[in-house]
């Protein structure tokens, strides 16, 4: 459900950026979404066609760059990705992680005409 | 035609963050501490607000409010031990924002307030998102969901400042490993701090009441 309120949180951002800018239409909304966000990118395509509908962003489509979880180790300093349900350290075994990507959800750029 | 590319590099709730630090600025001038409760539906959030009031109530100054998808049934709860209390009904929406709750604040006795509970929407995916306002986040976990959670909603673990593992009482009757669990929190989130209890019984309650205490007193000092 929450998609609905973040797309239209990215329509407003866009649009101030294109005003900003004086763009008269938007052709792409670059987005950058973790895996950890909570954020479905295909809901958020299907309500901005919606919301944006009689806006300059009408015809804009919406690109997802999608971050993997990538945890760091509190104690060796290791980076990896976790396996489901495995967080511990693939090298020292220890489950004291640090989240370092995949919380992402912003808008990288915006391309305008 | 040309296409131009304008670089924005922002947060897409940008706008829900800088709401909730006007409503923080406002509730800092009054010095009220503000909690933001989290935790799945059923984990026991009212609860734990109703069994607060009734150990705080002679000398803390509270007022709550309740974000639920639909229903006032928890506000009139609250309404019940005599204390102010604004229903924010989000209509199908999962979690509370800023933007909500600004006017709820509106409708409380602010300048008699010096402990505010924001019980949000019972949901572990995403409320963590948007911050509202809150000095503090205080998540309640319960033994019912199993000790697995924190591996499911790793970003709610590591963005509260307080976990509370409540329903204890029913641990003879649970395989939930309270200490696996601690563990995996505390790998999350170094500095959260866990407290067991029960809302049910009153077990581990003092020490939560000793930490809301004397959070109240170091926010009347600042």
């Amino acid at each position: 459900m929450h998609e609905a309120s973040i797309t239209e949180s990215i329509l407003s951002l866009a649009l101030s950026k294109a005003q900003e800018a004086g763009a008269k239409k938007i052709t792409r909304v670059n987005l950058v979404l973790g895996e950890l966000s909570g954020v479905v990118g295909e809901c958020l395509q299907m309500y901005f066609e919606v919301l944006a509908q009689n806006t300059i962003a009408a015809s804009a489509v919406l690109s997802f760059e999608t971050k993997p979880t990538t945890l760091k180790c509190r104690k060796c300093a290791k980076v990896f990705l976790p396996a489901d349900h495995n967080w511990a350290c693939p090298d020292c075994r220890e489950a004291n992680v640090e989240i370092i990507s995949g919380r992402e959800c912003h808008i990288e750029s915006i391309e305008v005409d | 035609m040309t296409v131009k590319v304008i670089t924005v590099g922002e947060k897409v709730l940008v706008a829900n963050d800088v709401r909730a630090r006007e409503n923080k600025s406002r509730l800092d001038k009054q010095r009220i501490l503000t909690i933001n409760i989290m935790s799945s539906p059923g984990a026991g959030k009212t609860s734990l607000i109703l069994n607060t009031i009734k150990h705080l109530k002679n000398k803390t100054r509270i007022a709550v409010i309740e974000g639920d998808v639909a229903s006032s049934v928890d506000a009139e709860k609250v309404n019940a031990v005599g204390i102010p209390v604004i229903q924010i009904n989000t209509a199908g929406g999962c979690h509370l924002d800023a933007n909500m709750v600004a006017p709820a604040l509106d409708g409380l006795p602010l300048e008699k307030t010096d402990l505010l509970f924001i019980e949000n929407v019972g949901n572990l995916i995403c409320t963590n998102n948007y911050t509202l306002g809150e000095d503090k986040r205080v998540m309640i976990a319960s033994l019912p969901e199993g000790d697995d959670k924190p591996y499911k909603y790793p970003a709610m673990f590591a963005d509260s400042d307080v976990v509370l593992l409540n329903k204890i009482d029913l641990q003879p009757y649970l395989d939930f490993n309270v200490n696996s669990f601690r563990k995996v929190v505390t790998g999350l989130n170094p500095d959260v701090i866990i407290f067991p209890v029960s809302c049910k019984t009153g077990e581990g309650m003092a020490d939560w009441l000793a930490w809301l205490e004397r959070a109240v007193r170091d926010k009347k000092k600042r």
